[in-house]
């Protein structure tokens, strides 16, 4: 289709609104309700223009294209009519921008500044509203709302929680949800939105005007999906995350805890080394003594009895040197999997058996899905909010099916539950139920968990996983690879790609320890250095340590190093921490559940005397060379040495920014009988607000943790007046040296 | 030609006591409306029965005694398969359901131009006075009467004109009759008949036959 925009020719497709044309030829067209992502409204009315003989202005985001439409935007008709349209909206918006957080960044006050008349001719009293309660992290002034019903919207169409909506007419019009709790992880999402500053961030609120914020791009740490993020810092504090638009995977939004755990990264910090003194209590050291001391030990300590543990957060920089010191030290315990497992290892190191196989952006084209073991809502809620959207569009003559077993949980989209335990998965290998579902789709596509590789049955788990994608057609086509595995934690994939496993078949066929073996090996007295970097979440990626056995506890007489930037479990259990930055403090790589290897920049400094990590472990290599007199040191000074290694030594990380190819034959198969347990699938991530040990310390994340549970047990009412008071301590950070200030 | 004669008005009975707390507490359709919604929901494609929720609602506020109660609009989304939001946002669209309880008998004057033209600010004033209220839309104390302006109601040639529980009609009306009816609607007490309240049939003209 050509239209004439302006005298500007432009060609789009069909099904195209005006307004899509007018951005395709590069017109800047106002416009408040129109949003890329959400249906279209129109009734804002501000994206007026003229259309070659249309008796009136027409809305453009409303009006389908059509070819030889001849379309002006620069006409004095239309820009009278933005005029009258910007005059209606401030009717009854207050005059507040000077106490109001949007302030800076507000549609509607850069739209009044283009568009408008520059002086109102409304002498009458403005309506006033009553603020609503949308959760504790949306702060609401609703005498500011236009009606774009942009959050309603979004609250329906990308969150899934109906609640929200527009009550009454004309000038008694209000958005709101009728008393009932929001309970969705996409709150931060509804204050983006937003184009005024009716719904604004509560943990933000009067904290910065956006002119003053320096800003990083970064990705998202907390789960596995890599959502691609700005941070915005001023000092030395992240002040708050933002989304960055990545349409192949976060689209235009971020879940509430990448967004709204930073608090946490104010509080608990491990901000120099600590050192537990024969007493048993940990006291402050400085690094130097830290050096020598986890040096004389290691340069004293036999290969075999040394292992590492990584935990969730880890970037690939700082693995990548804690590798290479363990494999010059000649030791093959290192384990990037805390939660246990043999995904990568073994039978399943074929990268096929644990990567997202069909990308992000692939699950808008799959026509059937099984989720086993999983609750993408908890665990990748970016990639639920995106089945989500397969789920609404539909399939030819119905509903998408999609089939989960594992333990029911609302995920926003019908599901049928075909039982809780691996035992379901028999019915499906002997092909009958949603098994032909799955064989009569084209695309058919698996979710398992990552978690679940965990459970005692997790290779048989996985083999039949193997056979039943076979069996169904989800793999093996040339174009489609509908076998996926969803990590929740963001530094698995890039460990796994890089091998950060124990080695197999080396140390003379022994192989090296795992991390049950290595906390067994702890237990039993046979293991004298444990290196923990950042794995507060041992054993089991759980958080409420009241719920399971404390694999810490058995760490015994092991020297425990913990080198991480939360006092979070394992800093707790250690006998020498070293403090490091975390995710927003350093550059780093991180590596999404697709294999999609990204990169995250520096926001601000850490605090303290804590390091990047990669330096600390490069400090720790220095130490032992001197110790054992010219040992090896790592071959590398700089991040970029750094990297340049890590580039050649794993060529499959130096591509930015794509998702991994992993060739489905290389997962061979395995002869053992399918013996699957009895035992149901319980939640990998049970409390979606609180997963690692940043988010476990945030103040907003407790508290939406507590109301989510409050939602969920119908007694939201309870909790009610909380709305937001600003979270943010903004008092400057202890522990700082004067020349660190200076530094920053 | 002489026309039917007046409305009998023993045919409807006052509607039942809403407002108190047990009619709050439960709604569910009767089995007569619930009838009639899926013969409204029966004329819609497969899968789109919310297209009835405006029938539904009209059905819900007859047999809650005038207006929807939450558990109503709850019970409408529950039939309709829509989230109750999606319900709330229609019943409080439209003017003429109500979301609150406007007590048994809701009297409805016409003020559009014919009826106003004729009058209606007179009846609309003597309503109010008779129901012992200051403005539109409040319940009288008794929790028996309350007053709204409505739009046309389509019996101009008999104006001025109001309704009583989107049902009946009175027309011809001088400010006394309808201050009388209020007040014997405060007693529960039925007018005698419906229609013109000056015996006009058929909107013939006033004064002697030609």
């Amino acid at each position: 289709m050509k239209l004439k925009i302006n005298d500007i020719e432009v060609e789009v497709e069909d099904g195209s609104s005006v307004f899509q044309a007018c951005v395709a030829a590069g017109v800047e067209v106002p416009h408040f309700c129109y949003h890329d992502k959400l249906s279209v409204a129109g009734n804002c009315r501000m994206c007026l223009v003229e259309l070659e003989n249309a008796p009136k202005p027409i809305a453009s985001c409303a009006f389908p294209a059509a070819d030889g439409m001849v379309v002006r935007t620069d006409t004095p008709s239309v820009e009278a009519a933005r005029e009258g349209v910007m005059e209606f909206l401030l009717i009854n918006h207050p005059l507040d921008c000077p106490i109001c957080d949007q302030g800076g960044e507000c549609d509607l006050q850069d739209q009044s500044l283009g568009y408008g008349r520059g002086t109102s001719r409304f002498a009458d009293n403005k309506r006033a509203m009553p603020e609503q309660y949308l959760g504790p992290l949306i702060k609401t002034f609703m005498t500011r709302c236009i009606h774009c019903t942009r959050c309603v919207r979004f609250a329906t169409e990308i969150a899934g929680v109906e609640d929200l909506g527009l009550i009454n007419r004309g000038e008694e019009a209000e958005i709101t949800t009728m008393g009932r709790a929001l309970d969705t992880e996409f709150a931060g999402c509804l204050v983006d939105v937003c184009p005024v500053g009716a719904l604004t961030s509560a943990p933000y609120s009067f904290a910065a005007r956006p002119w003053e914020l320096n800003h990083a791009q970064s990705v998202d740490v907390s789960d596995g999906v890599g959502s691609n993020i700005r941070v915005d810092s001023r000092g030395r504090q992240v002040l708050r995350v933002l989304p960055r638009l990545h349409e192949e995977v976060n689209e235009d939004w971020i879940h509430d805890k990448a967004r709204h755990a930073i608090d946490g990264l104010v509080r608990q910090r491990l901000d120099r080394p600590y050192l537990r003194t024969p007493n048993g209590k940990l006291t402050e050291t400085n690094w130097d003594t830290a050096l020598t001391i986890l040096a004389e030990r290691m340069a004293s300590c036999e290969a075999e009895r040394m292992a590492a543990l990584a935990g969730n957060l880890a970037d690939c920089d700082s693995l990548y040197a804690l590798k290479s010191l363990f494999a010059a030290r000649g030791c093959q315990n290192i384990d990037c999997r805390q939660e246990g497992g043999e995904l990568g290892s073994g039978d399943l190191s074929a990268p096929v058996a644990w990567l997202f196989n069909s990308t992000i952006a692939g699950i808008e084209e799959a026509d059937a899905v099984l989720l086993i073991g999983c609750n993408p809502r908890d665990e990748g809620a970016l990639i639920n909010a995106r089945l989500r959207k397969r789920f609404l569009q539909g399939v030819q003559g119905g509903v998408l099916p999609i089939a989960q077993i594992g333990a029911e949980a609302d995920l926003t989209y019908a599901v049928e539950s075909l039982g809780n335990s691996p035992q379901a998965l028999e019915q499906l290998l002997a092909g009958t139920g949603f098994a032909e579902v799955l064989a009569g789709a084209d695309k058919p596509l698996i979710i398992v968990g990552a978690g679940s590789a965990a459970r005692p049955d997790g290779k048989a788990l996985w083999e039949g996983l193997r056979r039943l994608s076979e069996q169904v057609g989800a793999v093996g086509q040339s174009t489609w690879n509908g076998f996926n595995v969803l990590h929740s934690a963001a530094s698995r994939v890039g460990g796994l790609l890089m091998g950060f496993v124990p080695t197999q078949g080396g140390n003379g066929g022994k192989g090296g320890k795992g991390t049950a073996e290595i906390i067994q090996a702890a237990e039993a007295g046979e293991l004298d250095i444990l290196w923990l970097l950042g794995a507060d979440e041992l054993g089991n990626s759980a958080p409420d340590e009241n719920s399971r056995e404390n694999p810490y506890e058995k760490l015994g007489k092991t020297f425990v190093v913990y080198q991480g930037h939360h006092g979070d479990l394992g800093a707790s259990h250690a006998d020498l921490v070293l403090p490091a930055a975390a995710w927003p403090e350093k550059e780093g790589l991180y590596v999404n559940t697709e294999g999609r290897v990204q990169t995250a920049n520096r926001a601000i400094f850490p605090p303290g005397e804590a390091r990047e990590d990669w330096k600390i472990i490069r400090a720790v290599s220095g130490a032992l060379a001197k110790q054992s007199g010219g040992g090896v040191v790592l071959p590398f000074d700089t991040l970029p040495q750094l990297r340049q290694k890590l580039f050649a030594d794993h060529p499959v990380l130096a591509e930015l920014d794509k998702p991994q190819k992993a060739e489905w034959s290389q997962w061979h198969a395995t002869q053992s009988e399918l013996n699957f347990s009895q035992e149901a699938f319980t939640p990998i991530v049970p409390d979606f607000y609180r997963t690692d040990s940043i988010s476990r310390v945030s103040e907003t994340m407790a508290r939406c943790s507590a109301v989510r549970q409050a939602a969920r047990s119908g007694s939201a009412e309870q909790i009610f007046p909380q709305t937001g008071s600003p979270l943010f301590d903004l008092a400057p950070q202890e522990g700082l040296s004067p020349q660190e200030v200076e530094a920053s | 030609m002489t026309t039917a004669p007046i409305v009998k008005t023993s045919s409807w009975s006052p509607p039942h006591k809403a407002g108190n707390a047990e009619a709050q507490e439960a709604f569910h359709f009767s089995e007569e409306n619930r009838a009639k919604l899926n013969q409204a929901i029966a004329r819609y494609p497969e899968g789109r029965a919310a297209s009835a929720v405006l029938w539904a609602l009209y059905l819900a506020q007859d047999q809650n005694g005038g207006w929807l109660s939450e558990a109503a609009i709850v019970h409408v989304a529950e039939v309709l398969a829509m989230a109750p939001i999606r319900v709330q946002e229609v019943a409080r669209f439209y003017t003429m359901l109500n979301t609150e309880n406007k007590g048994r008998w809701r009297v409805q004057v016409c003020r559009t131009t014919p009826c106003w033209l004729r009058g209606s600010d007179k009846i609309t004033a003597a309503c109010l006075k008779a129901a012992g209220v200051s403005h539109l839309g409040e319940v009288s104390a008794d929790g028996a009467v309350s007053v709204e302006e409505v739009e046309c109601l389509g019996g101009c040639c008999n104006a001025p004109v109001m309704q009583i529980n989107d049902r009946e009609y009175y027309e011809d009306l001088s400010p006394e009759q309808a201050g009388e009816i209020v007040r014997d609607l405060r007693q529960d007490k039925l007018p005698t008949h419906s229609g013109s309240q000056t015996g006009r049939i058929a909107s013939e003209p006033v004064g002697d036959k030609p």
